[in-house]
């Protein structure tokens, strides 16, 4: 008899319950997408037999890990999709596909010329130039260009101030926080230090590579995944907690780089986390306090993003939000927002992206909140564009919330 | 053929429907006889659907059987050309564990090389590259050209072949005695099995080709064959763990065939001497289990851990020669009898021994012996010429020249159909939606194989289309298939009472592995059925 078994990505445990097909958010709005189940363990054991099983349309799959979620036998699913697109897809990355995957390559070219590059993506010809070259869908609104990078601000103003806090953790700001919006980064260092603790920035780090993996560029991943094994095992090493603002880098780091990149991360798996996570923790422990101002005020509805659902953590960000005495919290129904990353930027993906998000804007609308709070950046674009509420990162949330100089002198 | 015939006359009778009874009735049909092929249950239940599916090279006889290891060597090449849609040419490997004697390998590659088998030995490092479930730990290793065949196709076609050159197929009819006048067997009294009617059926020549049941179909017609029934269990694990069949280079003993068939491998086998009355019903024991686990891990560790679907055994026809109590030591070698110089019974002859393997060439001799006595001079040409389905190449290339984009169903149905697949209604969204997900098979599928290929019941669907031989052994199939068959033929009880019964047979090959994750599949699939679908008590 057989003690347990194994298989590549536990595929051979799937039962046929199929409630991973019910719960995609991608079948019900693209008929040409066979569903995780068919295009996970059902397709594998086809792909063993004659790699001609592949089927291209498994590039439909948003890679939102709600199938692994809801699966009851610990399968996961949409690894066994992302490793078969790996092993087996003969289908080149696009140009369009190379630009909007290189988030930081991009950035770095980009943001010297922030001015003229988010007014040229914001003006409706370019938006139709793109749409007709690229097929990069007109509706859609381009994340803004930062001026001044996050780095450059921290080394200026921040980094001194931090020698001066005995405890410390590590930051991984991530492309978002550097190229389009430092304000996240500068919100964090401020908590942080308000808590007691000093932020040091990683010795050079590099995107996650999430938007990579999803257009199939695989060995620039690989590499991206190998650099950032390095700077990250490196801090880790020194015993620092490595911090996060970033649901999507935060899981691609902790679980992708080994399902599917095969990168060994147990070197600093453990110490990276979110930044929610260890604030709460810490909260709850009591090694931590929050003193919030008297006159916060504000209804948020949280959004928790696909993989914060499979992470698991999406409780640590509600349950620090629920901490702000002048917050009227809402937890909207958990659904995905459709954006997926690159993949609602493309033309063909137009429709289905909008089609998917649509019960949470619907949801977001009825409950009319000040703004939406959710840890994801492309989920932000996303509800931004598609609702108009604006969304805000649980860590800025806590910087307007807190009292900060009484926080401070709470955690001397 | 000038004269004329009643619709009960035929020119040979062939009693058996499994590989070597289809390919006689293809033969003989292709030299122009009339033939009648008779077959108690469905085509291929008995021994030919209950083995490894192993395109033998050969090379495993090649030290202890020289003649069937030729026999095997030349068949494998025959077959790679006449039923390519049945045949995956995997390659396969004969290693060598610390535990083996490492000379056997120089007599066995010399043994190959003598019966014109080709056998390269390679370093170990290599082999493992190419085939990365070998054990890590192996000393020797040697390339063959073995490969994998799946037994129910290449039985259907042969059938579907006999009838496409004028054969009458009788399924689900039973023989029940032989109609004699003196020492000449003149035909056979049937029993339909369905209808429960009797009727005589006449011709000058018949071929018994009951595998093990023919022992005691040559005692009715009053010969006495002297069968052995050596058991072999096997097990099927639920996905391909290798792509090169694996064989353990040493006498040939248990568990130490590994064959990637179709989306599963298959390890083993045992061989026990079991009695005639249990033939019609096998039932592999806890020992057997752990024997094939523990033996099978030694070929590729990972089996040890890899969830398997089924238990199954089947019963060897073989003749015996000697007292062997194992039964591996008798030669596998092609018995055709014929009994009026035997045992003075005359228009009788028997096919018998051999193997799956060898199928073709048993079929040439019975049927060089069916026209010896008819007295009629044809060529044999089953070697050449192709059978339905096999014109093709390759899946990709053969969906490519039917679809311009091959959907997924459409590449599963070229996968068993061949270039047959072309015939199949699969071009709508109905006819593509899937009865089976976990082996592919669509409503098109499903319903051409009840249309054409003599489908009365799930089981006989299951063995001309894979339905239900999945991972989940019917479980989301098994009623959406009920409900094509019920709808065909027009009765929805049969249908309930067909789907229960397949259930069960399911359950049984299930039962001998209950555990983990198999157990976990038939708790919910008996949920599914019994309180949804409403089957408890049926």
């Amino acid at each position: 008899m057989q003690e347990y078994t194994l298989s590549a990505h536990n595929f051979e445990e799937c039962m046929k319950c199929t409630v991973c097909t019910a719960y995609c958010p991608v079948v019900p709005v693209n008929p040409h997408y066979p569903g995780p189940k068919q295009a996970g363990p059902d397709g594998e054991r086809l792909r063993l037999k004659d790699p001609y099983f592949f089927d291209e349309a498994l590039k439909y799959c948003l890679n939102c890990k709600r199938c692994e979620v809801v699966c009851p036998s610990g399968v996961n699913v949409a690894d066994i999709i992302q490793s078969a697109r790996i092993k087996y897809s003969k289908s080149k990355p696009k140009l369009r596909d190379r630009i909007l995957a290189s988030t930081d390559f991009m950035g770095s070219l980009a943001r010297p010329f922030a001015p003229i590059v988010n007014g040229m993506t914001g003006l409706g010809v370019t938006k139709s130039v793109l749409d007709a070259t690229m097929a990069i869908d007109k509706h859609r609104t381009f994340p803004k260009y930062a001026g001044k990078g996050f780095e450059g601000w921290f080394k200026r103003s921040a980094a001194a101030k931090q020698t001066s806090f005995e405890k410390k953790v590590a930051y991984f700001h991530g492309c978002y926080v550097n190229y389009n919006y430092p304000q996240l980064g500068k919100d964090f260092v401020t908590v942080m230090n308000a808590i007691g603790y000093g932020v040091e920035l990683l010795d050079k780090e590099k995107c996650c590579a999430v938007a990579m993996i999803s257009n199939g560029m695989y060995d620039g991943a690989r590499k991206h995944a190998a650099h950032n094994e390095k700077v990250l095992g490196k801090a880790a090493g020194k015993g620092l907690k490595i911090l996060t603002t970033s649901s999507t880098c935060t899981f691609t780091m902790r679980d992708e780089y080994h399902e599917l990149l095969d990168i060994d991360n147990s070197s600093y798996r453990d110490n990276l986390l979110l930044a929610t996570k260890f604030i709460y923790e810490l909260v709850e422990s009591g090694k931590v306090k929050l003193v919030f101002k008297k006159d916060y005020k504000a209804r948020m509805a949280y959004h928790t993003p696909c993989h914060m659902e499979k992470l698991g953590w999406g409780i640590f960000s509600i349950g620090l939000l629920k901490m702000i005495p002048g917050a009227e919290f809402t937890l909207l129904p958990s659904n995905c927002c459709g954006i997926a990353g690159t993949y609602g930027f493309k033309k063909e993906n137009y429709e289905a992206s909008q089609a998917i998000g649509k019960p949470l804007f619907d949801e977001i609308a009825k409950v009319h909140p000040d703004f939406v709070a959710c840890d994801c950046e492309t989920c932000k674009w996303q509800i931004e564009m598609s609702t108009g509420a604006p969304v805000k990162n649980p860590i800025s949330i806590l910087a307007e919330a807190l009292d900060l100089e009484a926080t401070a002198a709470a955690n001397k | 053929m000038t004269r004329d015939y009643k619709d009960n006359e035929f020119d040979v009778i062939i009693v058996g429907g499994g590989i070597t009874g289809a390919g006689t009735a293809r033969d003989c049909a292709m030299r122009g006889l009339r033939v009648l092929l008779i077959e108690r249950h469905d085509i291929a239940t008995g021994a030919t659907g209950r083995n490894h599916g192993l395109l033998h090279s050969g090379a495993r006889y090649a030290v202890t059987d020289r003649e069937s290891a030729t026999e095997c060597i030349e068949e494998n090449m025959i077959l790679r050309r006449i039923a390519r849609h049945c045949v995956d040419e995997t390659e396969g490997f004969f290693i060598t564990l610390p535990e083996d004697d490492l000379d056997y390998q120089k007599k066995f590659v010399e043994s190959c090389l003598a019966a014109g088998i080709s056998a390269e030995v390679i370093d170990p490092k290599d082999a493992i590259r190419m085939e990365p479930s070998i054990n890590p730990e192996i000393i020797g290793a040697v390339k063959v050209p073995d490969g994998s065949v799946d037994p129910f196709r290449l039985c259907a076609s042969n059938v579907m072949d006999a009838k496409l050159h004028g054969a009458k197929v009788l399924v689900y009819t039973e023989v029940t005695s032989f109609i004699k006048e003196g020492d000449t067997v003149k035909g056979v009294k049937v029993i339909d099995q369905k209808s429960g009617q009797s009727a005589e059926y006449y011709a000058p020549v018949t071929v018994n080709a009951g595998g093990i049941w023919g022992h005691n179909i040559a005692a009715m017609a009053g010969a006495n064959i002297g069968m052995f029934p050596a058991k072999g269990a096997l097990l099927i694990f639920a996905h391909r763990v290798n792509s090169i069949v694996i064989n353990r280079c040493r006498k040939p003993a248990n568990a130490d065939i590994l064959v990637p068939g179709d989306t599963v491998c298959v390890i083993g086998t045992t061989s026990t001497k079991v009695p005639f009355e249990e033939c019609d019903n096998m039932h592999v024991t806890p020992d057997e289990v752990d024997l094939l686990l523990t033996e099978g891990a030694k070929l590729a560790p990972s089996l040890a851990n890899t969830r398997i679907l089924r238990a199954y055994a089947g019963v060897r026809p073989l003749v015996s020669a000697d007292n062997d109590p194992s039964g591996r030591n008798i030669s596998r070698g092609i018995v055709c009898l014929d009994h009026e110089k035997r045992d003075g019974i005359k228009g009788f002859i028997s096919i018998t021994g051999g193997k799956l393997m060898t199928y073709r060439l048993m079929a040439e001799q019975a049927t060089d012996a069916v026209c010896l006595k008819l007295g009629i001079d044809k060529k044999c040409e089953t070697a050449t010429t192709p059978l339905p389905g096999s014109e093709g190449g390759k899946i990709e290339e053969v969906s490519k020249k039917i679809w311009a984009n091959p959907t997924t169903p459409q590449k599963a149905s070229v996968g068993r159909a061949g270039t047959t697949a072309a015939k199949i209604p699969l071009k709508d969204e109905y006819d593509q939606a899937l009865v089976c997900e976990c082996e592919e098979v669509s409503v098109g599928e499903v319903n051409s194989a009840i249309e054409n290929l003599d489908v009365h019941n799930m089981v006989d669907l299951r063995r001309r289309t894979r339905v239900g031989m999945g991972t989940c052994q019917g479980e989301l199939c098994a009623c959406r298939a009920a409900g094509l068959l019920g709808k065909a033929k027009g009765c929805t009880e049969k249908a309930k009472k067909d789907l229960t019964d397949f259930m069960n047979e399911r359950w049984k090959g299930m039962y001998p592995l209950a555990w983990g994750q198999t157990l976990r599949e038939a708790e919910y699939t008996q949920w599914v059925y019994n309180y949804v679908l409403g089957l408890k008590g049926e």
